[in-house]
């Protein structure tokens, strides 16, 4: 193994002590003041991630469409010049390369960005499936990305911006200066809150987040991106999607085109017609026990499913988690329980968008 | 660091407080700022007979589970019913609010640390 990358902004983090640890080939901050104190900065207010080392890629050519509706699950046909969405890239078996979001930034030049532990994977794969003329970039080590995330998040942003960007849509970007540097904008995010999410060149990187700071933004790590992501409902790579599994399994129907031809299609249509075998629900505990990745979901003594990932929620107080259950299982509002160090702790099935309880 | 030098201490990072024969035992503030924000504890019922190097509780931070060890032997005679809905007293109050369990010792203290002798094993962790 050759040395963890930092990203530009790593003695930002360590100045701020930073927790760090190596994750997907990168030294990144865990967690600064605590998991709970920053989870509960996004939820109440404005919180930031440093998220540079995700993968970054530019898509141009004459038949990008073309190569892109093959290559992702989702309608590129329907997005506009300026909008995003989420999609995935699947194997012909259906089952997932990658999950990812897309951004179009004109007719012939798009944007994706991709999970940091898949990336060589994942360029590796479209290129393999690129008889389309699109040249590929990658941009991984140009830029950084920082998601500024939280009900203040958009104003914050914008408060530090030279242009109108509060009007920008949700799943709609803009290009802007934000804090000096040149800076493309998203609107989107991996923890149910509304903010920006900014791809800026890496000679800008420390000044923006300095900004940020200064704005009152509070840092945030890896550990609480995890919780905000299980509480909104959001999959993650290797945990609810991966090589062994059909999207359809994970509950994401919703962006494999019905309407197109796309590698995988197949396959993942007709499980949508057979049924999945096991689903993905919600789980939350009685108490703040935590049920975490691989224990067994039991109901009436049986086994019937197992835990994908599991958090502590700040903003529940409890014990709440993903877990692929058989689906004569996978009904709502119905009582289970998760086996935790040989023990049985009661526990619901509930919908996996936690936050809509709220 | 902070290591209150009138208590004992275990290389697995539990506290000693002795009065007479009774023991309270909670977990160090090393370990609690390792663990980091701590959820969920398990204790012991009261009257359970332990031996030196049990596994008496389960603490559980948002990251991860560790157990806790026993470093007397004998009988628990009380546990911390606050830890029960304020887990967070072993992040605030480690050595106070946060202690864990009152064991009734039926032997001495084996192989405990001085705060001194704690204080370098941290320096080597």
């Amino acid at each position: 193994m050759s040395d963890p990358r930092r990203t530009v902004l790593f003695s930002a983090h360590k100045s701020l002590n930073a927790r760090i640890v190596e994750f997907a080939g990168w030294e990144m901050p865990v967690q600064y003041m605590g998991v709970i104190a920053e989870s509960r900065a996004v939820r109440e207010s404005a919180g930031m991630f440093d998220v540079s080392h995700m993968g970054r890629a530019w898509f141009r050519g004459e038949r990008v469409r073309e190569f892109l509706e093959l290559v992702t699950t989702n309608d590129i046909a329907k997005m506009e010049d300026g909008g995003s969405h989420y999609s995935l890239l699947c194997y012909p078996n259906g089952t997932c390369v990658d999950d990812v979001m897309v951004y179009r930034v004109s007719g012939g030049v798009f944007r994706m960005v991709i999970n940091a532990a898949n990336r060589e994977k994942d360029l590796e794969w479209m290129r393999s499936q690129n008889r389309h003329d699109v040249v590929i970039a990658e941009e991984t080590f140009e830029t950084v990305m920082i998601a500024v995330q939280g009900p203040k998040a958009s104003e914050i942003v914008q408060g530090i911006s030279e242009e109108k960007i509060l009007e920008t849509e949700r799943f709609h970007t803009v290009q802007c200066t934000t804090a000096g540097a040149p800076a493309f904008a998203a609107r989107t995010g991996y923890t149910g809150e509304d903010g920006f999410e900014l791809i800026l060149p890496t000679d800008h990187a420390e000044e923006v987040w300095q900004a940020l700071l200064d704005a009152g933004v509070t840092p945030c790590g890896l550990a609480a991106r995890d919780v905000l992501r299980v509480e909104a409902g959001l999959p993650l790579y290797g945990n609810e999607l991966s090589d062994k599994i059909n999207p359809i399994e994970s509950g994401l129907g919703w962006v494999c085109s019905k309407g197109k031809e796309f590698i995988g299609s197949e396959e993942i249509n007709r499980m949508r017609e057979d049924g999945p075998p096991r689903k993905l629900v919600g789980i939350r505990m009685e108490t703040k026990i935590v049920p975490r990745e691989g224990y067994p979901v039991l109901r009436d003594g049986a086994r019937i499913g197992t835990v994908s990932s599991g958090v502590y929620s700040p903003t529940f107080e409890c014990g709440i988690a993903f877990a692929f259950v058989e689906t004569e299982h996978a009904k709502l509002k119905q009582p289970c329980s998760v086996e935790i160090r040989g023990k049985p702790h009661p526990a619901m099935v509930v919908s996996k968008r936690f936050m809509k309880g709220r | 660091m902070n290591i209150p030098d009138d208590l004992k201490y275990t290389k697995t990072h539990e506290w000693i407080r002795l009065e007479g024969s009774v023991a309270t035992i909670g977990i160090t503030d090393y370990a609690q700022s390792e663990l980091g924000d701590i959820v969920y504890v398990e204790l012991p019922e009261a009257g359970r007979i332990l031996a030196v190097g049990d596994t008496f509780g389960t603490v559980e931070s948002v990251k991860t589970v560790s157990d806790v060890y026993a470093p007397v032997s004998g009988e628990v005679v009380e546990t911390n019913p606050e830890l029960e809905s304020a887990s967070e007293l072993l992040n605030q109050e480690p050595y106070g609010e946060g202690w864990m369990v009152k064991i009734r010792m039926d032997g001495d203290v084996p192989d405990a640390l001085t705060a001194d002798a704690y204080r370098t094993l941290l320096e080597t962790e």
